[in-house]
């Protein structure tokens, strides 16, 4: 069965490393969903979050061989973990009626959506919240007419740290 | 000191006696450091593709890491086959390929080209040296890389402004810093304990063995655990000479070329034991039918290879030799059973053969028998691909690791020549024999210089039909015999939709082999029957410097056993006769 999967991977900030994964991934016939990295308190470590749809033997193969890159330094697969905090963020751009105005700004209050700029013909907004959350939004303004947006892709955090089954480098 | 300086002095240090390349402009600030080098064997290959594989044959022989020096561009590009030969193969190479300056880089400069990015899919690793104070440090982690673990290629991107620049104070680094690297050499207690436990509890076990036992230099505790539990084994093409090939216990290789006796007990196998074998597909066919019967073992020292191509039930992350010691401990004796004697009835009674030469021209395998006859106990043996590798892995007698040199995984065209050239080169006063075949001799042919001019005994054996045979032997047994491009003898004048060898073929095949081996400064010998096999190869093996031996080979003989390409390996072709 295909399932999405987060795997959130710690590299070392070495040149081309982004390449090395994507690259891997496209190689062994993978399609990558979203990626994303940015260097981290170490400024030798970086972490990278991507999300990859697959089948469990598939997801287990990624691992291992994205393990396997010199850089990488740990590869977790957070998907049926919860002590994961997942983010995501968003900016869309909707054509919202003037008459609909006020209850779109309803709206958006309850999803604590941040109002970056309202014009005559477009209302900006950005949002960040639990994968899920950006999804029932984007499914909630539908109907105002959505013009644009971009997402940022999942990222994560280790709320607390559970025994280390499953997430080591040797995957035995 | 010189970034170039500090090159040469780093590759000294990591013990590099030989290096194989092709200078160019990028590189020259290195060719100049390497002028007055003491103690650094340079071997000018004639082409990049050649130094690469006569790296990867140097490596290959001797275990050692193989080192290959091109310039940027074309240079480069050119050691890329050679590069992916040795990955698929987990042979440790390091190339260094000159870049355009730091400077010029991305600007599509003169003999520029993204050498990182080329090399990122077919490599272990791979460097672009961005500043002088980093290139030891790169060098020492190359190394390490190329040999540990499982080996494989390493590619070193060095910029020449790079190694023009000067640095104050240079120290080889003593220590590396990899915490992303920790290849795990120890197998995990529990998993060894499981084997053993399940290898007391088979009734058919079976080892199936590859090219992770000669890499890790397995074969005496392998022939020790054969010892102590009489286990029948099978080998892939590159786990031959991992043990003897008369040893009691081997049934041969196994897969698509496989002896009867190995794909028979590998189907019929109640426990399959895989050590450094990765379940290619020339291997397994159908993975669903592979040792359908078996509960899975794989030992390898990448865990990635494990659960890769079939499921297993007992995953074991180690290093073959260490594996296998700590596996000698825990597992219990086995005596000779009633599945020896299975599988030795299945040898006896399927012996390899082939078709005696009623013609003039000579049986392809006579010629290796022959030579199994004249060859040094010693020597190494260097395939190219194709028809005259399977025959070469099925005939020959494969005595000792290291002394099978063959492009198993990439299966390379032109491998065999350079590569017999590095082995030589890494293995003074041991021979080497080079099988190839006509086709294969002519895509790296112009090392016959090199051989020649440095003295490089090579004794080459030109196996010709004047075919790509192997492809011809799929275009007649599976595409009903529509030879599309595959003779290399077919003229202007010839039939385009040709079925085989007819009265009015040419005559003369070009290029004349033994002129080319006499232009090149060496020996040329040619047999054209049977009766003078024996002969031209005892005249060959007596010369002192390289020599070129050519047989006038049947034109369709073909490579059996076989199975099928798509086909589970029960349903094999024995052959004719």
């Amino acid at each position: 069965m295909l399932e999405k999967h987060t795997l959130i991977i710690t590299v070392l900030n070495s040149s081309g490393v982004l390449a090395r994964i994507s690259g891997l991934l496209s190689q062994r016939g993978y399609n990558i969903e979203s990626v994303i990295g940015a260097p981290t308190e170490n400024p030798n470590i970086y972490k990278i979050s991507l999300v990859v749809s697959g089948t469990e033997e598939h997801i287990e193969q990624i691992t291992k061989q994205l393990n396997k890159l010199i850089d990488t330094i740990r590869v977790t697969d957070i998907s049926h973990k919860d002590n994961y905090i997942v983010r995501e963020y968003i900016i869309l751009k909707l054509e919202v009626k003037e008459k609909n105005r006020s209850d779109f700004f309803n709206l958006a209050r309850v999803f604590k959506a941040n109002l970056i700029d309202v014009a005559m013909d477009h209302v900006i907004l950005e949002l960040a919240g639990s994968p899920r959350k950006i999804d029932r939004f984007i499914e909630m303004v539908h109907s105002y007419g959505i013009q644009e947006y971009i997402r940022s892709g999942e990222f994560a955090m280790a709320e607390y740290q559970t025994p280390k089954k499953g997430d080591n480098k040797n995957g035995d | 000191m010189k970034g170039a300086e500090i090159l040469i002095d780093a590759l000294k240090r990591e013990g590099v006696d030989t290096i194989f390349g092709y200078p160019g402009g990028a590189v020259i600030p290195i060719f100049d450091a390497l002028y007055s080098t003491k103690g650094i064997r340079f071997l000018l290959t004639r082409h990049e593709q050649g130094a690469t594989h006569a790296a990867d044959g140097y490596a290959r022989s001797t275990g050692k890491v193989g080192v290959c020096m091109v310039t940027s561009g074309p240079g480069a590009t050119n050691t890329i086959t050679g590069i992916a030969t040795a990955k698929m193969d987990s042979s440790p190479i390091v190339v260094i390929s000159g870049q355009v300056p730091t400077s010029n880089i991305g600007t599509d400069a003169f003999q520029e080209t993204d050498m990182v990015g080329l090399t990122r899919p077919i490599c272990k690793h791979n460097y672009l040296v961005k500043d002088v104070a980093g290139l030891p440090g790169v060098i020492k982690e190359a190394f390490y890389i190329a040999r540990s673990g499982r080996p494989g290629p390493v590619s070193i991107d060095i910029p020449s402004d790079v190694v023009n620049s000067k640095v104050k104070e240079y120290v080889y680094p003593d220590n590396i810093l990899l915490p992303g690297y920790k290849p795990v050499v120890k197998g995990n207690a529990g998993q060894i304990k499981k084997l053993a436990a399940a290898i007391s509890q088979s009734k058919k076990p079976l080892l199936y063995i590859g090219g992770g036992i000669i890499a890790s230099g397995a074969t005496p505790e392998l022939l020790d655990f054969l010892e102590k539990t009489q286990i029948p084994v099978v080998a892939t093409l590159m786990g031959l000479g991992a043990v003897p090939f008369d040893h009691p216990n081997f049934l041969g290789m196994l897969g698509m070329h496989g002896l009867v006796a190995a794909n028979k007990a590998v189907t019929e196998c109640d426990l399959l034991i895989a050590i450094g074998a990765r379940f290619d597909d020339r291997v397994t066919g159908p993975r669903d039918t592979f040792a359908s019967n078996a509960t899975i073992a794989h030992i390898d020292i990448d865990p990635a290879e494990i659960g890769k191509n079939v499921k297993t039930q007992i995953p074991v992350v180690g290093d073959a030799k260490n594996v296998l010691k700590s596996l000698l401990e825990k597992v219990k004796s086995r005596e000779r059973s009633f599945w020896n004697e299975r599988t030795d009835y299945w040898k006896a009674k399927y012996p390899l053969r082939f078709a005696e030469s009623d013609e003039d021209a000579i049986s392809p395998q006579y010629v290796l028998e022959e030579i199994n006859k004249v060859i040094d106990p010693n020597a190494i043996l260097v395939t190219d691909v194709g028809q005259n590798q399977m025959w070469a892995a099925l005939h020959c007698h494969h005595r000792q690791p290291r002394k099978f040199l063959t492009s198993g995984g990439l299966g390379t065209m032109g491998f065999g020549l350079p590569a017999a050239m590095g082995a030589a080169i890494a293995n003074p006063g041991i021979q080497v024999v080079c099988i190839v075949g006509d086709g294969g001799i002519q895509m790296n042919i112009q090392e016959l210089a090199t051989c020649s001019i440095n003295r490089i005994p090579v004794k080459i054996v030109v196996l010709n039909n004047a075919y790509l045979g192997m492809v011809r032997q799929w275009q007649e047994l599976f595409w009903k015999k529509r030879y599309s491009r595959v003779c290399l003898m077919q003229g202007p004048d010839c039939p385009e939709e040709c079925q085989g060898p007819r009265d009015d073929c040419p005559k003369i095949y070009i290029p004349d082999l033994v002129k080319v081996a006499e232009a090149n400064g060496m020996r040329g010998f040619r047999a054209n029957t049977q009766a003078e096999v024996p002969n031209t190869l005892r005249k060959g093996l007596a010369e002192e410097g390289p020599v070129l031996m050519e047989f006038s080979i049947k034109r369709e003989e073909n490579v059996f056993p076989m199975v099928s390409a798509g086909k589970p390996l029960t349903d094999i072709i024995i052959g004719e006769k």
